[in-house]
């Protein structure tokens, strides 16, 4: 075995505990997923391309809903800027952990979701494997699991007629867990708020077609009011 | 499959776009050397909370309250996962139990 290769495997080794969690909920959610595309009439081959080229669990949830509505792109391209803006936040977080990554960085930017920004913004890359390659093994474990997924859920489905009347939830369920956790923290609580308010607001003011962006717009207005007290 | 598949493709290049988007501008406004302004790390600690509590107002965007079972599924399941999730902090075991909890409560509300 060659040097780079060992690093690798060491890398590999070390970054495969801490994906466990994500191997199981993106088992549940891809395969969802999947069998949710299944029932609009795509088949595993479309869910696939879907989770590989997009990669972005809860807007392809929501994109679900655009492929039966009517053949909107450009809909389809701002939903997706707007459901995904958080990414924004991941990145800023990650800009010192993914300095020097050389040709690997691209990557790691593409495929920079939740679930991995999660892991690797909380765990440190150990002093055996290179961070690169630490970072690399675990966004490429995410993607794998996540794309296998949707994949089998596909397949399983056309195979079998699945149950899925509200098991769309899921994404329900695993929004509120999210921001549970995030509510944990104390001084996080007011920006939680902010969120969970301006978005109810919006929609009862402008209906669930247009409130998307109201939301977003007074939830940033209020941050920023807020910004002295909020400041930590 | 409503959409043809040019058509599907087109959708899942314009989502693949529209995401990737969010994930490459903050390393292309902030190249390595460049410092980030304060405001812009507020609200990089911020909005996460923030944007959670969003996404579950906006997963329940499509809920109506006034006809039956007025929501009652939703807020019962929700009310599930907050118990689930403070008492075990098992993300798994939270998201499972409120999804059962939904599917069975939507099939005896009607």
């Amino acid at each position: 075995m060659s040097a780079s290769r060992q690093k690798m495997a060491m890398a590999l080794r070390a970054a495969f505990p801490h994906t466990l969690p994500v191997l199981t909920g993106f088992t549940c959610l891809g395969m969802a997923y999947g069998v949710l595309m299944a029932g609009k009439g795509y088949g595993p081959f479309y869910a696939t391309l879907m989770s590989a080229v997009a990669f972005c669990g809860s807007m392809q949830y929501v994109a679900i809903t655009l492929l039966i509505i009517s053949f909107d792109p450009v809909s389809a391209f701002l939903m997706s800027l707007m459901v995904n803006a958080r990414h924004l936040f991941y990145g800023l977080s990650m800009l010192p952990r993914y300095r020097d990554m050389g040709k690997l960085r691209n990557v790691l930017i593409y495929l920079l979701c939740d679930e991995t920004f999660s892991i690797a913004c909380t765990v440190a890359p150990p002093p055996e494997a290179k961070p690169a390659h630490f970072y690399a093994v675990i966004s490429l474990l995410d993607y794998f699991y996540w794309v296998a997924a949707t994949f089998l859920g596909g397949l399983l489905s056309s195979l079998i007629r699945m149950e899925t009347n509200g098991l769309d939830f899921v994404l329900t369920a695993l929004f509120v867990v999210l921001f549970l956790d995030q509510w944990q923290r104390k001084e996080n609580r007011a920006s939680a708020i902010i969120g969970l308010a301006s978005a109810a607001v919006s929609l009862l003011v402008f209906g669930r077609g247009g409130f998307i962006l109201p939301a977003m717009g007074s939830m940033v207005a209020a941050l920023l009011m807020g910004r002295r007290r909020l400041c930590r | 499959m409503p959409l043809n598949p040019l058509q599907t493709l087109v959708m899942i290049l314009a989502v693949a776009a529209g995401c990737a988007l969010t994930r490459f501008l903050p390393f292309w406004l902030f190249p390595e050397k460049r410092k980030v302004p304060p405001v812009v790390r507020y609200l990089g600690g911020t909005l996460p909370p923030a944007m959670m509590g969003f996404l579950v107002v906006y997963c329940l965007k499509d809920m109506d309250l006034v006809a039956s079972p007025h929501g009652l599924p939703e807020g019962i399941a929700i009310g599930c996962i907050v118990l689930i999730h403070t008492w075990k902090r098992n993300v798994l075991l939270s998201i499972g139990g409120g999804t059962a909890v939904f599917m069975v409560l939507t099939r005896i509300l009607e």
